[in-house]
């Protein structure tokens, strides 16, 4: 692996020539799973041992700071088959798209970073050596050779680490604007020609330690922030689309694996079971039922007859459909949902970060004031050197370091800390938001709950009953009937002998079970009655049929977190479009009182809206195609990873693992973290008061701004490490 | 004095050693996994002998 990157960097004739049509023989497969529940050696060593145990698999090598395994394995080996595997060992586990991945490893821009970091930590160690034998005593000849070793270490230091900060003032200052770069640069610069003037001249006090310890901290503050970012925003990308790659299409020379774009209007598409729609299409042939919780927020399964109109992105349950295609690409249902996203964007009020008001007041303050004092030594002395100096020295005093380190720092330890608990910031000032937020909105299918039925009347039925469930409900993958198995397994029942057991696709399953028709499925099926309640019938021989009732299962921490939203004040409100009568019945579990059933995409996003523009801040939770819109419209939005692609690119923050707990926690952090950002600025202002006046008067040395420039910024970093 | 002669050289080219050991660790990878690496070191396995 790392060969490759270093082969590939190398070589730049490789990547120059035009890519010639390579047929490589069958790779090793590369498997990337993300692993949001890991967290010590133990950890490391079980999940190595379990995959190198597996056959097929050559090498795994689990990364504990991204919270994933790499897998080097036989080309048949597939990630479906080693999630099982882990997830036996107790770790859940996602797959990531190894080819988002390749992007990421060789991280140029990070690396670059951390080189100009390095260089500008090495010569500032190496000056400052210098200058302390300055400031402890060294006159005449000494001081000047010192200077100008300084001048020969740190002029070629600065002309390489500092380019990032010459490049983003220039780019601003092209448009005619003003960033926070521009002071900086001009400080640097500014602190180079005096320093290298007053050595030329025998001067006593030079700068250049200051010049690089500047560009030293700053390039600091720069690279957490970068990292922080680029890990979050690349993990986010990487987790695998949801959305069908390839369809398989019914063409002349019988079925053929294609790619989901080069469908057209009127191909005939085979579904499988547990295939997922890829375009809007019309059934030609076959008989199943579909999920549409991800698009709609339904739990119940929907009957698909011949001649159904489906849309892509369902989910199809239990037989083979042929699917004749009436919409593809761009005009399936599922992309003009991410047109309504777009809208509900383009709605969203920018949101001002706090490092971008603190800059706002901070550059034009910085360079009246070492104007002002210019031309006032100027006047007062009439010595072009002693005022030029004075400048200097304000600026550098001035000059950001510890604001530079105030944000990243804070958001490093904040995201870090987040991240441990399986949360994914992606925006950069996602953060601030979640602080502000006072009200919370939940979507239901999928979100609150974790999408598979769960059996609640088990024991209302017979023994007898239960064991002719179990045999009929084994034989089939249809959700309910693996609730049904899995509960009734679990409370120790053994399945009855039932045989010549089929399963009707659409109805559910049938057998013979001593000379009599057994049946479990549909009610009308069955002869049951239809009821509100997602439901599977029993019918045994002419007796008359029983019910299976199922609810939904709330995920994991689901409980809590309301719990804990409501505990600090925060309106929760449940948002769904599935049934009055389920949506009634979670709200009163979880004990929501504001809750809104059978909501179109639109009207949540709607809702959403009209929340903001009463002055809420909204935080939006939601994982399906129909929350995505009002995702996108709330202050901030987290979903979950098993929310479909469209949803997690529309979210602010990513939850990694199943739990929902860590989402209430997240909004405390985000809170303090805040507050540590507001401290860091009033840190940094403070030593601003003590040191500027000192410079204006031209009282100030270098080692005065020297320990300034240090104190500050050592103090505003140990502020933002409370926070881990 | 005359020692500056030999100091100042000295602290020199230590600092380069310190620059050229860093950039060493940065283009073979060993920033890849910092808390990984922090305690793998705690784990009996590969004790003896290097992981192949």
């Amino acid at each position: 692996m790392t060969a490759e990157i270093t082969n590939t960097a190398a070589c730049p004739g490789c990547i120059a020539s035009p890519a010639e049509p390579m047929r490589p023989a069958p790779k090793d497969a590369q498997i990337a799973l993300s692993l949001p529940g890991i967290h010590c050696s133990a950890c490391i060593s079980t999940v190595e041992r379990e995959l190198n145990a597996y056959p097929g698999v050559f090498d795994a090598r689990v990364n504990l700071t991204l919270k994933r395994a790499m897998i080097k394995a036989a080309p048949d080996i597939r990630a479906a088959d080693l999630i099982p595997v882990l997830e036996g060992a107790g770790y859940e586990a996602h797959e990531l798209d190894p080819g988002a991945l390749s992007a990421t490893q060789s991280d140029k821009a990070g690396r670059d970073l951390l080189m100009r970091l390095a260089v500008a930590g090495f010569a500032s160690m190496n000056v400052m050596l210098l200058s302390v034998s300055v400031w402890s005593g060294a006159t005449d000849a000494t001081r000047d050779m010192f200077h100008w070793i300084s001048a020969a270490i740190a002029l070629p230091a600065i002309a390489f680490s500092a380019q990032p900060f010459f490049a983003n003032a220039w780019s601003a200052l092209r448009v005619r604007r003003l960033n926070m770069d521009v002071p900086i640069v001009l400080a640097i610069l500014l602190a180079l020609v005096t320093s290298l003037w007053e050595t030329a001249l025998s001067g006593e006090h030079a700068y250049f330690d200051a010049a690089l310890t500047l560009t030293f901290f700053l390039l600091a503050g720069r690279y957490l922030d970068y990292r922080t970012r680029a890990v979050a925003r690349s993990a986010a990308e990487e987790l695998t689309a949801l959305e069908v790659p390839r369809a398989v299409r019914l063409g002349n020379a019988g079925e053929e694996e294609v790619a989901v774009s080069e469908l057209s209007v009127g191909d005939l598409i085979l579904v499988r079971p547990g295939g997922r729609m890829p375009v809007d299409g019309q059934i030609v042939s076959g008989q199943s039922e579909l999920d549409r919780s991800l698009l709609t927020g339904e739990t119940l399964p929907v009957f698909a007859p011949e001649g159904l109109n489906v849309s892509a992105g369902e989910v199809n349950l239990t037989g083979p459909l042929t699917i004749r295609a009436t919409a593809v690409g761009e005009d399936t249902s599922l992309h003009r949902m991410a047109d309504l996203v777009a809208i509900a964007e383009s709605g969203r009020s920018r949101y001002t970060s706090l490092a971008d008001k603190a800059a706002k007041l901070y550059a034009p303050g910085v360079h009246i004031l070492a104007a002002l004092s210019f031309v006032g030594w100027y006047i007062y002395s009439g010595d072009i050197r002693t005022a030029l100096n004075i400048a200097a020295a304000v600026l550098i005093i001035t000059c950001p370091c510890a604001l530079g380190l105030a944000v990243p720092a804070v958001t490093t330890a904040a995201s870090g800390r987040l991240f441990r608990n399986g949360m994914l910031i992606k925006d950069a000032t996602a953060l601030e938001r979640l602080a502000e937020i006072d009200m919370v909105v939940f979507d239901k299918t999928g979100t609150l709950t974790s999408g598979t039925p769960e059996l609640t009347n088990l024991a209302d039925h017979a023994h007898a009953d239960l064991e002719i469930a179990l045999a009929l409900a084994a034989a089939s993958s249809h959700p309910l009937s693996v609730a049904l198995t899995k509960s009734a397994t679990g409370a120790g029942i053994k399945a009855a002998d039932v045989r010549n057991v089929t399963e009707v696709p659409g109805y559910g399953t049938e057998g013979e079970y001593h000379g009599q028709r057994v049946r479990l499925g549909r009610a009308a099926w069955t002869g049951g009655d239809e009821r509100s309640q997602t439901s599977a019938w029993l019918s045994v021989g002419d007796q008359a049929p029983v019910a299976f009732l199922f609810s939904d299962s709330l995920r994991p921490g689901a409980a809590k977190a309301v719990q804990a939203f409501r505990d600090a004040g925060k309106d929760v409100v449940l948002i769904s479009g599935d049934t009055e009568g389920a949506v009634e019945d979670l709200a009163g579990r979880l004990g929501i009182q504001s809750w809104m059933a059978q909501a179109l995409p639109q009207d949540k996003a709607a809702r959403v809206t009209e929340l903001s523009n009463q002055g809420r801040k909204v935080l939006m939770v939601g994982d399906g195609l129909n929350d995505t819109a009002a995702l996108a419209a709330a202050h901030v939005s987290i979903s979950p990873a098993s929310a479909l692609d469209a949803a997690r690119v529309a979210s602010d923050i990513v939850l990694l693992g199943n739990d929902l707990s860590p989402i209430a926690d997240a909004c405390d952090t985000a809170v303090k973290a805040t507050r540590r950002i507001r401290e860091n600025f009033r840190i940094a202002t403070v030593y601003n008061v003590i040191a500027v006046p000192l410079a204006v008067a031209g009282l100030a040395t270098p080692l005065i701004a020297a320990l300034a420039m240090s104190t500050s910024s050592i103090t505003v970093s140990l502020n933002a490490l409370r926070l881990r | 004095m005359e020692v500056l002669a030999y100091l100042i050289p000295i602290s020199l080219f230590l600092g380069g050693v310190g620059l050229v050991a860093f950039v060493y660790t940065v283009r073979s990878n060993q920033y890849e996994d910092p808390e990984g690496d922090a305690r793998r070191i705690l784990s009996d396995e590969w004790d003896d002998r290097p992981k192949p």
